[in-house]
């Protein structure tokens, strides 16, 4: 029948679209950092160096890695015990309640809001708290940029260690304490053995997210093409480079800046790739 | 363990009442006595509350959160609901239905899962000793002494519900509550635990919740018959089985219902 | 005693622990109540008719306003026609080609390229969204608008549809019982139709849920618009022009000391917009739970 024909055909095509994306992308963003590749080498990796006078013009890629790097894993250490205490109220101590119910649906929440919306109030709100305790004068930095990125992933990282926890299997709770065993103990000496590669998986999707994480990140990390020098000093992002100088960038410089998201893309796409296959092995 | 006399019945049933929610009883006003050292069975069509009972007297029906309790049930004399849970929970065990060894421990930490569980220090020969008895006392040992390292998956149904005895049996408690061990089992395996459990009732008292009535026939030495919540009758297996007093017993017992 | 000792402290443990666990989960939502509370308290003032119908003011006009203690004149209605019009001809491509995609690799699991398919669906997801507004600059921006463009803007947050179209697709799809399938084949439904009138309509509500949450998602985006759309004053529907959008005006406010208070003001709006989406959403989801 050419109805089926026609629309077996045009689902296929459809497929293609993915297939032509995906190698569109790869192709671009190599095509692009090219000029940056073939003047300085695979030395742009590892140059914290940013010069963009012309006549001197010096790229690398470094200080941006390590601000990413830097503010991702902080963020997803202080995300750490929010999404986990957090997984467990909803998959253990009230499970199944109206409460739990309520809980989820306000992690979700914070899923539901703005990359801009954080930054404007990470810059308005929590800035004037943090210069106030006196740790940083201009409350820009490193440590600002990741307590937002933190809260931004919380959602990610509860919302999949509380599925992972609610499917351990029920009699080996019950066996658990049918030997006199309290509720933490159950949780410590068999919950979390059960569950750990799916949070464990759950906590490298969140790193993922926080690796491309770009507005909130800009307005509060101050911006300053170097290797942050400490905890509370500034930096500045892959992604928040690009955001920055991708406008006015031109030649050489927007070669730069194409790299700087080529490496971009491979670490996030990496992350994520770890995240799943651990999921897959352990489901 | 207890040095005073023993009185016949290690556990007393006082009117129990067990509802999952307000108003819907799973267990009505049972009154029952277990007898020291014996095999008692508890056996009834599905739904009459036979699980539910059993699980009341080491109160793990308390996991529910809505659950309403009437009545009470006592241990050598003193009532479980005044006493610590954790407590009564090392002098009444349980085996499950389908066997659970705790899959990220080694044979031998399956064993003394109760004692680290609990957080109790044991020096190695004294685990090594309780280990040893345990897993003699069902028959195992000879079969994994030489891999008590190993994680347990790889022994079959039969043997996993063994080592899941012994975990139970390794504090020595005074009743073993066993809920339909041998459901999920074949025929050989079923009847290797069925034999263990004959060797088990000289130490300890076993109260067996069974669908399978002709298994309570095998091995039990007290029946106890639970309909809609209810118990109906209970005595002497024998007894029961040959001349039933109450019609529904007997009803059940010649498959008239299931 | 000391096994009452023993029991003790393990219960105060566990007690212990479970504070731990509530205290986290409070601490947790926390944010939610002091974004939303200080967006309110400080950004409901300059909501009123004109935000909705005059376009952003210049920053000479809001310096006055902040001078004399009025509210600043002017509004956001370049970026809503902006939103909406990216919004728009991104949901025009990414919606079909997402139903048809996510259907086909539904329909030919058995595939290894459906599968391949699939794992490639899974990394575009991952891909941060500045990074596909360099795509949009590099595809559309340099060669076929020559210059920053609505259209370019489309493009990038189109991208960002696709995966998320795709997945909810093929999810709500393996949720519809095979015995409604097998059933229209019974029948003698061709194949075609089978999609059309049966496998479609059944799905709609899951399907219309996966495309309120991408729509959620990409209306809070700003990154790639930066990087594409650039933003202009004016209230324009041309794909081939610069055009603007609520989140890049905000970002323009922000960097504007003068409007500060309109940035409260459209933040506001963009969070209850971007949540009610959500909400709807999920209420969808609920109400049509058969599917």
């Amino acid at each position: 029948m050419s109805g089926d024909r026609i629309t077996k055909g045009l689902l296929f095509l459809s497929s293609l679209t993915i297939l032509l994306l995906s190698a569109g992308i790869v192709v671009s963003l190599l095509g692009g950092a090219l000029q940056a590749f073939r003047e300085f080498g695979l030395r742009f990796i590892i140059s914290p160096a940013w010069n963009p006078t012309a006549g001197s013009e010096e790229y690398g890629a470094m200080s941006f890695i390590a601000g990413t790097v830097i503010t991702s894993i902080l963020a997803l250490i202080i995300c750490i015990p929010m999404a986990f205490s957090t997984s467990l109220f909803i998959a253990e101590y009230f499970r199944g309640t109206r409460t739990s119910g309520i809980l989820r649906s306000l992690v979700d929440l914070l899923a539901g809001i703005p990359s801009i919306v954080y930054g404007f109030w990470g810059f308005y709100a929590l800035r004037p708290l943090l210069v106030a305790t006196g740790l940083t004068d201009q409350g820009f930095g490193v440590f600002t940029a990741s307590l937002v990125l933190a809260i931004m992933i919380v959602p990610y990282a509860t919302s999949l260690s509380a599925e992972i926890i609610s499917m351990v299997p029920a009699e080996l709770k019950e066996a658990a304490y049918s030997l006199g065993a309290t509720r933490r103990e159950v949780i410590f000496s068999v919950v979390i053995p059960s569950a750990r590669s799916g949070i464990i998986a759950s906590f490298i999707l969140a790193l993922g997210r926080a690796l491309g994480e770009t507005m909130a990140v800009t307005m509060l990390i101050g911006n300053a093409n170097v290797i942050p020098k400490g905890l509370f000093a500034p930096g500045n992002t892959m992604a928040s480079v690009i955001a920055n100088q991708f406008g006015e960038a031109s030649g050489l410089k927007m070669s730069a800046l194409i790299a700087v998201g080529l490496l971009l893309f491979l670490i996030t796409a990496l992350v994520n790739y770890l995240g799943k296959l651990i999921i897959k092995r352990f489901a | 363990m207890n040095n005073t006399p023993q009185s016949e019945n290690v556990l007393e049933i006082k009117d129990l009442f067990i509802a999952y929610e307000p108003g819907r009883y799973a267990v009505k006003e049972v009154s029952a006595s277990i007898k020291r050292n014996r095999i008692t069975a508890i056996m009834g069509p599905s739904g009459c509350g036979k699980s539910t009972l059993l699980r009341g007297m080491n109160r793990m029906h308390e996991l529910y959160p809505n659950i309403e309790t009437k009545g009470d049930i006592t241990l050598d004399g003193q009532s479980i609901f005044s006493m610590s849970v954790i407590e009564l929970r090392r002098r009444v065990g349980m085996v499950f239905q389908r066997p659970n060894p705790f899959p990220n421990m080694t044979i031998y930490e399956n064993v003394v899962a109760g004692f680290s569980l609990n957080d109790i220090r044991l020096k190695k020969n004294q685990r090594d000793e309780i280990v040893e008895n345990a897993l003699r006392n069902v028959a195992l040992w000879d079969e994994v002494k030489e891999s008590l390292y190993r994680k347990g998956t790889f022994l079959s149904g039969g043997q996993q519900q063994r080592l899941c005895v012994a975990r139970a049996i390794a504090f020595n408690p005074d009743v073993l509550l066993l809920d339909e061990p041998t459901s999920a089992l074949d025929p050989v395996a079923t009847s290797k635990i069925e034999d263990l459990l004959g060797e088990l009732k000289e130490k300890y008292t076993l109260v067996l919740v069974t669908h399978n009535m002709s298994q309570a026939a095998r091995i039990s030495d007290e029946s106890m018959f639970m309909y809609l919540g209810e118990l109906v009758e209970s005595g002497p297996t024998g007894t029961l089985f040959t001349t039933p007093k109450d019609s529904r017993t007997e009803a059940y017992l010649t498959g008239k219902f299931g | 005693m000391e096994l009452t000792d023993n029991i003790r402290r393990r219960s105060r443990t566990n007690n212990r622990f479970r504070y731990l666990v509530i205290a986290g989960s409070v601490i947790t939502i926390i944010p939610i109540f002091l974004i939303v509370g200080n967006l309110a308290v400080k950004g409901y003032r300059q909501i009123n008719l004109a935000f909705f119908t005059k376009p952003a003011p210049d920053t000479f006009q809001a310096m006055m306003a902040a001078v004399n203690g009025e509210i600043i004149p002017g509004g956001i209605a370049n970026g809503l026609t902006g939103s909406l019009l990216m919004v728009l001809l991104a949901s025009l491509l990414a919606i079909p080609l997402g139903l048809m995609t996510g259907i086909y690799i539904y329909e030919n699991e058995s595939k290894k390229y459906a599968r391949f398919i699939r794992s490639l669906t899974e990394i575009l997801q991952g891909v941060p969204s500045i990074i596909l507004g360099i795509i949009a600059y590099l595809w559309i921006v340099k060669n076929i608008t020559r210059g920053y463009s609505a259209l370019a803007g489309s493009v990038s947050l189109t991208i960002m549809m696709l995966p998320l179209i795709i997945r909810s697709t093929e999810e709500t799809m393996r949720m519809i019982p095979l015995s409604i399938r097998e059933a229209a084949f019974a029948l003698g439904t061709p194949y075609y139709k089978m999609i059309y009138k049966i496998l479609i309509p059944v799905s709609f509500s899951g399907l219309a849920t996966g495309v309120l949450l991408a729509l959620s998602r990409i209306l809070g985006e700003t990154a790639p618009l930066m990087l594409t759309a650039l933003g202009s004053p004016a209230i324009s529907f041309d794909i081939t022009r610069p055009v603007s959008a609520v989140p890049l005006l905000i970002w323009d406010f922000y960097n504007d000391p003068n409007m500060v208070n309109l940035v409260w003001s459209a933040s506001l709006f963009l969070m209850v917009f971007v949540l009610s989406m959500n909400l709807l959403a999920r209420s969808v989801a609920s109400k049509h739970k058969y599917i």
